[in-house]
C-alpha cells in the first residue's frame, strides 16, 4: 500500500509543478484538480472516509468555481518582467530550500514511523468513546461530544467567511449603482 | 448566466433531487455511517449549485434567494449555540456542550442524545453558508460586470 501511496504522491506533485508553469490557466486549474483528487484516494486508502466524502465535494465545488472565473475573465497568463536580480532570488531559494530539508529530517527523526499512531492519548477516546457518547460513528462522537468547542469555533469561521464575502462583494453593488 | 443545453438540463432534473436526499441521508445518519454536518451540507450546496448552472440564472429571483439563504445560516450556527447553552441549563452540572438526552441504543437511528441535533444544525449551516457565497458571486457579476 506504501508502494501505491507513493506513486499517488508522485503524480500530485507532478500537477501542482504542471498547474505552476502551464501557459494555459484553463489546463492549469485542470492539473490543479489532481493533487485534490489524489488526496481523496489518499485519504480513502488510509481509511478516512469522513475526509474523503468533505474533500471531494469541497474540491469539485472549487473546481467549479475556479473554471468560471477563468472563462469569464482571461485564459492566457500575463508574463512577469524578468529583472536583474532574478539570479540572487534563485541562490537564496536554494539556500532557504536545503536548510528546510535539513530541519524537515531533524525533526521526522524523533517522529514515531508512518502508521503507527501514539496511541497514549487516544485509548482514553477509542476504548469508552461508544459507551459514553453513544455514537457508533466515533469520528462524529469525538467532533461532537469531546471536541464541541472545536467544532464551534470551525462553524464560526465558517460565519465569519461568509459574512466577509458579503460586505466586500455587495458593498460595491450597491456603491456603483 | 446563461442555461445549458436541453441534454443538461434534463440530466439535472433526474439527478439533483437524489443528490439532495443522499445530502440529507449523510447528516441524518451522520453518528452511525461516514460523514455528518460538514459532508452533506456541502452535498446539499451542490445540488443547489448543479440547478443553477444548468437551468441559468435568470429564473431566479437570486436576491430574494440570497436573504433567504443568508438567513438559514444564521439560524443554523444560532441552533448549535442554543443547544449547547441548553446544556449547561437543563444538564445540571453547568457543562458547555454536555450531553442532556437520553442515549438510546448504539446503532439506532435516533440515539446517541444531542449528536444529531448538532449534525443537523451545522448541515444546515454549511450547506447555506456555501449557496451564499455562490449566489453573492452571481449577483455582483449580473450587476456589476455588466
Amino acid at each position: 500500500m506504501e508502494l501505491l501511496l507513493i506513486i499517488i504522491l508522485v503524480l500530485m506533485i507532478g500537477g501542482a509543478i504542471f498547474s505552476l508553469e502551464a501557459r494555459d490557466l484553463l489546463s492549469a486549474v485542470i492539473a490543479y484538480g489532481i493533487v485534490g483528487f489524489g488526496l481523496v484516494i489518499c485519504f480513502l486508502l488510509l481509511q478516512a472516509p469522513d475526509l474523503a466524502l468533505v474533500q471531494i465535494v469541497v474540491e469539485t465545488i472549487t473546481l467549479i468555481i475556479m473554471i468560471a472565473v477563468i472563462l469569464n475573465s482571461t485564459r492566457e497568463e500575463i508574463k512577469p518582467v524578468k529583472g536583474k536580480r532574478s539570479t540572487i532570488f534563485v541562490i537564496f531559494v536554494f539556500i532557504f530550500i536545503g536548510l528546510f530539508l535539513y530541519f524537515f529530517n531533524r525533526t521526522t527523526e524523533t517522529l514515531s514511523a508512518f502508521g503507527e499512531h501514539v496511541m497514549r492519548m487516544s485509548k482514553a477516546y477509542l476504548q469508552p468513546g461508544a459507551e459514553k457518547t453513544g455514537s457508533a460513528n466515533l469520528v462524529t462522537g469525538v467532533i461532537f461530544d469531546y471536541r464541541g468547542y472545536d467544532t464551534l469555533g470551525e462553524a464560526t469561521i465558517l460565519f465569519t467567511a461568509v459574512i466577509g464575502v458579503l460586505t466586500v462583494l455587495r458593498l460595491k453593488g450597491r456603491k456603483e449603482k | 448566466m446563461k442555461g445549458m443545453t436541453i441534454i443538461v438540463k434534463t440530466v439535472t432534473q433526474i439527478v439533483c433531487g437524489v443528490i439532495f436526499l443522499y445530502g440529507i441521508y449523510i447528516i441524518v445518519h451522520g453518528h452511525l455511517t461516514p460523514g455528518g454536518g460538514f459532508a452533506g451540507g456541502t452535498i446539499i450546496a451542490g445540488s443547489f449549485i448543479l440547478l443553477i448552472l444548468a437551468f441559468g440564472s435568470e429564473f431566479l429571483a437570486l436576491k430574494k434567494e440570497e436573504t433567504g439563504s443568508s438567513i438559514l445560516e444564521s439560524t443554523g450556527i444560532l441552533i448549535f449555540l442554543i443547544v449547547a447553552v441548553l446544556g449547561m441549563i437543563i444538564g445540571g452540572l453547568g457543562i458547555f456542550f454536555i450531553n442532556f438526552l437520553p442515549k438510546g441504543v448504539i446503532g439506532k437511528l435516533l440515539s446517541a442524545g444531542v449528536i444529531p441535533v448538532y449534525n443537523v444544525a451545522v448541515g444546515m449551516e454549511v450547506a447555506a453558508a456555501l449557496l451564499t457565497v455562490f449566489l453573492a458571486l452571481l449577483i455582483y457579476r449580473d450587476e456589476v460586470l455588466k
